[in-house]
């Protein structure tokens, strides 16, 4: 058991600021949000992805997490009151080190596009590396998010996601304490 | 009026099942049911508890208890109860838990405490002898006077266990 490294501090106040940085990053796509400062996850989970899973996963939502995150999994499991699910498809949220195959995640439905998967990836770092351009609500002009970790044909995976609106996966990139969103109705050029 | 028999003592303070949890399990159960007060008190007389780290809370919440009626009732929602819990870290890294009934955050976080610390062997008997016992045998009597005051009123139903062995 790892789990020899607390939460957070103060549940409340922390997890109501990571709820708002969360929700100002998918409101303005490709914008840069601190979360998690102070927060010190076991590797490889860094502090913003740490942040995001204790404010948004509980013990009544299904979790999936990549294999590189088991040295991670009982530090989650302890202070979100989870048991991880062992299928991504039926996932609600999903935490992986690189992006994972899309198409193969809980689209929802289009009684409830609201039930569908929310994926946290983890990246190397942003400000450099593959240059996306973002446009779509949220963004008066289009704006261009840096991000190293993210696969080279991303942008023609994310168009088939975009395709599927109001079906569609929302993504949370972390690094370190820093994240930015693509919300599923944002389009996504190379 | 029907013979009143002597009250069984309750059950031991260790439970009957020896597996490899059973003395924690019973340290942790005197904790629950000690109040901070007494416990803060019988610390005084203890060796030095050492530094700790709060991984979670303490932090209260509500637990749905479940009830049977008869041995072959089904089991039911009783009612929730408030029930605070605290997990701490000592600096030797044991990690201590405690549940405890009510919304005593200083009562949570001291059972951990002591929960972690009963687990180093080196500070688990004199802990055990300054804390745990004096805390079991109070709760014993306590629980034993209960017992007695109850015994006294007590009434064999005789017809009906005649019927119950009958059907």
């Amino acid at each position: 058991m790892s789990i020899d490294l607390p939460g957070f501090a103060d549940p409340v106040l922390e997890s109501q600021a990571c709820f708002r940085a969360v929700l100002d990053a998918l409101a303005r796509p490709g914008t840069l949000h601190e979360a998690g400062a102070g927060l010190v996850p076991p590797a490889p989970l860094g502090p913003a992805a740490a942040a995001v899973l204790l404010t948004l996963v509980d013990g009544e939502t299904a979790l999936w997490m990549a294999p590189e995150f088991s040295a991670s999994r009982d530090w989650v499991n302890f202070h979100c009151g989870t048991v991880p699910v062992a299928a991504a498809d039926t996932a609600a949220f999903v935490l992986a080190a690189g992006l994972p195959d899309l198409a193969a995640l809980d689209a929802g439905s289009d009684e409830q596009p609201d039930a569908s998967a929310t994926v946290i990836v983890q990246v190397a770092v942003f400000g450099r590396g593959h240059r996306l351009r973002l446009s779509g609500p949220g963004l008066r002009v289009p704006a261009t998010l840096e991000v190293d970790g993210l696969p080279e044909d991303f942008p023609a995976l994310w168009a088939a996601n975009y395709a599927l609106f109001p079906r569609g996966v929302d993504l949370l990139l972390c690094c370190g304490g820093t994240l930015a969103a693509l919300p599923r109705s944002v389009r996504v050029g190379g | 009026m029907p013979d009143i028999d002597p009250p069984t003592p309750f059950a031991p303070a260790a439970p009957p099942d020896a597996g490899p949890h059973a003395a924690r399990r019973h340290w942790m159960s005197v904790l629950a049911r000690a109040g901070a007060d007494e416990i803060a008190a019988l610390l005084n007389g203890a060796p030095a508890l050492p530094a700790h780290v709060r991984l979670r809370g303490p932090e209260a919440g509500l637990v749905m208890l479940r009830g049977r009626a008869g041995g072959g009732g089904a089991a039911f929602n009783l009612g929730e109860m408030t029930v605070t819990r605290c997990t701490v870290r000592v600096t030797d890294g044991h990690v201590g838990h405690a549940y405890v009934a009510g919304r005593d955050a200083h009562q949570a976080e001291l059972a951990a405490l002591l929960d972690a610390a009963l687990q180093d062997p080196a500070r688990h008997d004199a802990l055990q002898a300054a804390v745990i016992a004096p805390l079991a045998a109070r709760q014993c009597a306590a629980r034993d006077g209960i017992a007695r005051r109850a015994a006294a009123t007590r009434v064999d139903f005789f017809t009906m266990a005649t019927m119950r062995t009958d059907s």
